[in-house]
């Protein structure tokens, strides 16, 4: 295998609360990302799933430098971005695009279309105006709207055109990574389908790889190569998606197969097994943090954190179980 | 035995000032509900559920006017009813759970005062008694230490639990029919298995009937003994679930249910070409036909007539037509 494009190397991000209304007083803080370990490989889609609160999208925050890390490293390329500068920063920046959840925020409503796409085409390139607006014809025709969209502005469009502007802005500079943050969440069912073949044939062309955030283990997985489950901060469960439909090993990712809505009437359903929410990442259980939830919780699992490792082939989970 | 609910030929359209532009909201809606049975009223967004519910129980906004058709329930005509008539209808016999349980919530009222309302007005259920009653109520939507609970404000509470409060409120009144509008689309999939668990244990001990309104095709696999597929204001397919799953003939089911992934699938996914069509400016004809595979030249003339497949399973498309599309173009011809 070829070396990774991203590497994250026990990724911590702790947010301060505080308290007090005239003297505040730091008196603990969110273990929103506490020790993520993950590769991202060119050309592949990771799939990071998780319920709400449990910090994904502080990931990606943290991937695309929106957030500085409280411990660990990110790695691009085997360099370590936190020591970027300059020009080198720059072409990080450019690499690494993001799509969000809504396309009625993430586009300004008074820009048209085609300055849209040109934007991070102005900032990270010298070109002229008339080969950005080819550029710009490129990458519409890419995600599979006609060119003359470009006059338009954004109100007039669907929420899966929308979506696809927001593509088609992220490829616009020689892109390598998109971290794409619930990009079919917000859309009509019809139209979710479009969007994800349109990801998956932009993949095989453009050969660039994806960080696919998600909540729907069924959305994920059809589109991820490998998975990775996120529960209060750490990664439960990595491996191989189908590999991991056929046989999820942590009870986390259990529930979570069972949670998952059939797609058929006949379809078998045991009972949901787990019971109770997701605890407060403010404090969270000691030792495994699933163990408050879980139907084969050991004593063990309340005071000893489990490690990952290595199962079976490019299967690692973090359980006592195992 | 007659149906508890039966929608005929309903019809809501908006209108906008001054009546110069109407939208066929809802455009001709049949169907029918025994008791205890489940039906999933399933489409994509602007396609007329939310206002079929919102016709049935009578709180259309005032831009909406149900101009055709009928809605009966045990056995009473509900589109002629006065407000106050309604009123009493509301709660005690038909409830609603919404989508967003923040927004169904009154902050300032303790989940006691909420869960205790409809039991108090509809029921004459009072003092100690309510205090059972309204016990019980959260205890069957699985809150846990509900005497305690109830003491509590909404916001003390997860959305989970906030979302079960509300399917308590919805069955203090006792009601018969409850329309639930996309119950669970805020709720994180382990707390929306839980709460369509909670669901289907009450229904089966109550034997109330649910209207199950989403866009979610597992929903309806899992929840729902019928389904009734909407496109553009119509209802395009209903019959029963298993069928419509295994076989359903209207190609805006087959692509509906083609475009769901499938877990530990990599099957590409059956994408339909094109955007949900403007109730404002319908296509004529049948309003699929602009996105769908297997068109014909009839398709954009004329709108197709419901044919009955099975018993209880009709589908609107020409396809199911015996006529076949050489003699339809020979005749015009």
């Amino acid at each position: 295998m070829s070396a990774p494009l991203l590497e994250l190397d026990d990724l911590k991000k702790y947010f301060p609360v505080s308290t007090g209304a005239l003297w505040r007083r730091k008196t603990g803080s969110v273990k929103a990302v506490d020790g993520v370990d993950l590769a991202i490989y060119p050309g592949e889609t990771l799939g990071l799933i998780g319920e709400s609160g449990c910090g994904k999208t502080t990931t990606s925050k943290l991937i695309l430098l929106q957030e500085p890390p409280t411990g660990g490293n990110i790695r691009y390329e085997g360099e370590n971005i936190s020591g970027l500068e300059g020009r080198a920063l720059m072409r990080y920046r450019r690499e690494v695009q993001v799509v969000f959840q809504d396309p009625y925020s993430s586009l300004s409503p008074r820009m048209r279309v085609g300055d849209i796409i040109a934007e991070p085409l102005e900032i990270h390139t010298s070109l002229t105006r008339a080969a950005r607006a080819q550029r710009v014809a490129e990458v519409l025709e890419l995600v599979g709207l006609q060119p003359e969209v470009a006059r338009l502005f954004p109100h007039e469009f669907s929420g899966g055109q929308r979506q696809r502007i927001a593509i088609a802005r992220a490829l616009a500079t020689d892109t390598r990574l998109i971290v794409l943050d619930e990009p079919v969440s917000a859309l009509d069912v019809s139209i979710r389908a479009q969007i994800m073949n349109q990801l998956e044939h932009l993949q095989e062309t453009l050969g660039v790889s994806y960080l696919f955030i998600g909540h729907d283990l069924a959305t994920v997985a059809h589109i991820s190569d490998r998975i990775a489950v996120m529960y209060l901060g750490q990664i439960v469960e990595l491996a191989d998606s189908l590999e991991l439909c056929a046989r999820p090993l942590h009870p986390y990712t259990q529930a979570l197969f069972t949670a998952a809505l059939p797609s058929h009437p006949d379809q078998r359903h045991e009972k949901l097994k787990i019971t109770g929410e997701v605890p407060s990442a403010l404090d969270p259980p000691a030792g495994c943090r699933f163990h408050t939830r879980c139907p084969h919780a050991m004593p063990r699992c309340a005071c000893e954190a489990p490690v990952r490792k290595e199962v079976a082939a490019r299967h690692r989970v973090a359980c006592h179980l195992y | 035995m007659a149906p508890l609910l039966r929608v005929s030929k309903l019809q809501t359209h908006y209108f906008s000032f001054g009546g110069s532009r109407v939208v066929k909201a809802v455009d001709g809606v049949s169907f029918t509900l025994r008791e205890g049975e489940t039906i999933g009223l399933v489409g994509e967004s602007g396609c007329g559920k939310t206002t079929t519910c919102l016709s049935i129980v009578g709180l259309l906004p005032s831009a909406a006017r149900i101009v055709g058709g009928s809605v009966e329930f045990a056995g009473e005509e509900l589109t002629q009813k006065r407000p106050r008539e309604m009123r009493r209808i509301r709660g005690r016999q038909i409830a609603m759970i919404l989508q967003d349980p923040m927004a169904s919530l009154n902050p300032l009222f303790s989940i006691y005062t909420q869960v205790a309302e409809p039991a108090y007005y509809h029921r004459a259920i009072r003092g100690r008694s309510l205090r059972q009653r309204v016990a019980e109520l959260l205890r069957a939507v699985r809150i846990p230490s509900p005497a305690t609970r109830m003491r509590e404000y909404p916001h003390q509470m997860s959305g989970g639990m906030r979302q079960r409060v509300v399917g308590a409120i919805a069955m203090a009144g006792g009601p018969k029919l409850i329309i639930a509008d996309e119950p669970t689309t805020n709720l994180d999939v382990t707390i929306q298995a839980q709460y369509l668990e909670v669901l289907k244990d009450i229904q089966q001990e109550s034997g109330i009937a649910l209207i199950f309104v989403t866009h979610n095709l597992g929903i309806v696999a899992k929840m729902c003994d019928r389904m009734a597929v909407m496109y553009a204001g119509q209802i395009v397919e209903q019959g029963p679930v298993r069928h419509l799953f295994r076989d359903a003939k209207h190609p805006y089911t087959q692509a509906l249910l083609g475009s769901v992934p499938k877990l530990g699938s990599k099957e590409p996914l059956f994408a339909i070409p094109g955007q949900p069509p403007n109730l404002a400016y319908l296509p004529t004809g049948c309003a699929f036909h602009p996105r769908c595979p297997n068109a014909m030249s009839r398709c954009a003339a004329q709108e197709p007539e419901n044919a009955l497949i099975a018993a209880n399973w009709t589908a609107k498309c020409w396809l199911l037509d015996g006529q076949t599309e050489e003699r339809y173009v020979s005749a015009v011809a």
